[in-house]
């Protein structure tokens, strides 16, 4: 838990668009550097993200080498109804966290 | 029948050559494989299919000149009013000269309210990057942009 950091507002009003900000701490290995020796270094990214809104999902990317270390991910969704986002970063090597923000919609 | 191999021209030659194929293997595999425009447009190929991708309505934000090519902002955004009937279903992004083509799919719905993204991705190379919106008509949408990078991201060594 404490490798993410979310930034959702607690607080919004039924139907404004607020924007909801991700990092996940994570090295990012391209697979494509070679140590001093010739040897590559075995890639080690986060492939996914996927944000759910009360269970329903809302947001999800697809992640490639070219996504810089510990990945910041932003984007924007309608307040809709109070609750709760989970979010969950899955990656390489059986890498698997999730995060949760919740949210009072008046 | 065969004379015994004298050193002749030929011969000479011909172990030349055999040196040169292998101290070019070492250094042909050190070297990253390198995304070109050609896989590049194989890889948005594979998003959009036969379809026409018209430039327009996308607005790809990622600072013209880049210090340091592992991380850089970026942030794309499309013009969409994001209703039910119309919206932004998702956003794709493609470079030209990192090792892979790829840098992100993003996928959104009417529930964005607002189509818009941002992250933080790694610039191998002075690059053209591009960024392809699918809305919900089925239609492409694209913006380009030119990077230049002075120093590249993936390709130093590791201590």
């Amino acid at each position: 838990m404490a490798s993410a950091l979310i930034n959702v507002p607690k607080k919004a009003r039924r139907g404004d668009i607020i924007e909801i900000k991700t990092l996940m701490s994570h090295i990012m290995e391209t697979g494509y550097r070679h140590t001093a020796s010739g040897q590559v270094v075995p890639r080690d990214i986060v492939t996914s993200f996927t944000c759910r809104y009360n269970g329903e999902e809302i947001f999800r990317a697809d992640l490639f080498p070219a996504i810089a270390a510990n990945p910041f991910i932003s984007f924007f969704t309608i307040a809709t109804d109070s609750g709760k986002f989970d979010f969950e970063w899955i990656g390489d090597n059986g890498f698997s966290e999730t995060a949760s923000a919740t949210i009072s919609v008046e | 029948m065969r004379k015994p191999e004298v050193p002749t021209r030929r011969r000479f030659l011909r172990l030349a050559g055999s040196a040169a194929a292998i101290g070019a293997v070492p250094l042909a595999s050190l070297r990253p494989a390198a995304a070109t425009p050609d896989t590049m447009a194989a890889a948005i190929r594979t998003i959009v299919g036969t379809a026409a991708v018209q430039p327009g309505k996308v607005k790809l934000e990622i600072p013209p000149l880049v210090e340091n090519g592992n991380t850089v902002p970026m942030n794309v955004s499309v013009a969409s009013p994001m209703t039910t009937h119309d919206y932004v279903k998702s956003i794709h992004v493609f470079n030209e000269k990192n090792p892979q083509p790829n840098i992100g799919n993003f996928y959104l719905g009417p529930r964005a309210g607002r189509a818009q993204i941002s992250t933080r991705i790694r610039l191998a190379d002075s690059q053209k990057i591009i960024a392809i919106a699918r809305l919900s008509d089925g239609s492409f949408w694209s913006a380009s942009t030119e990077v230049v990078v002075t120093l590249a991201a993936c390709t130093e060594e590791v201590m």
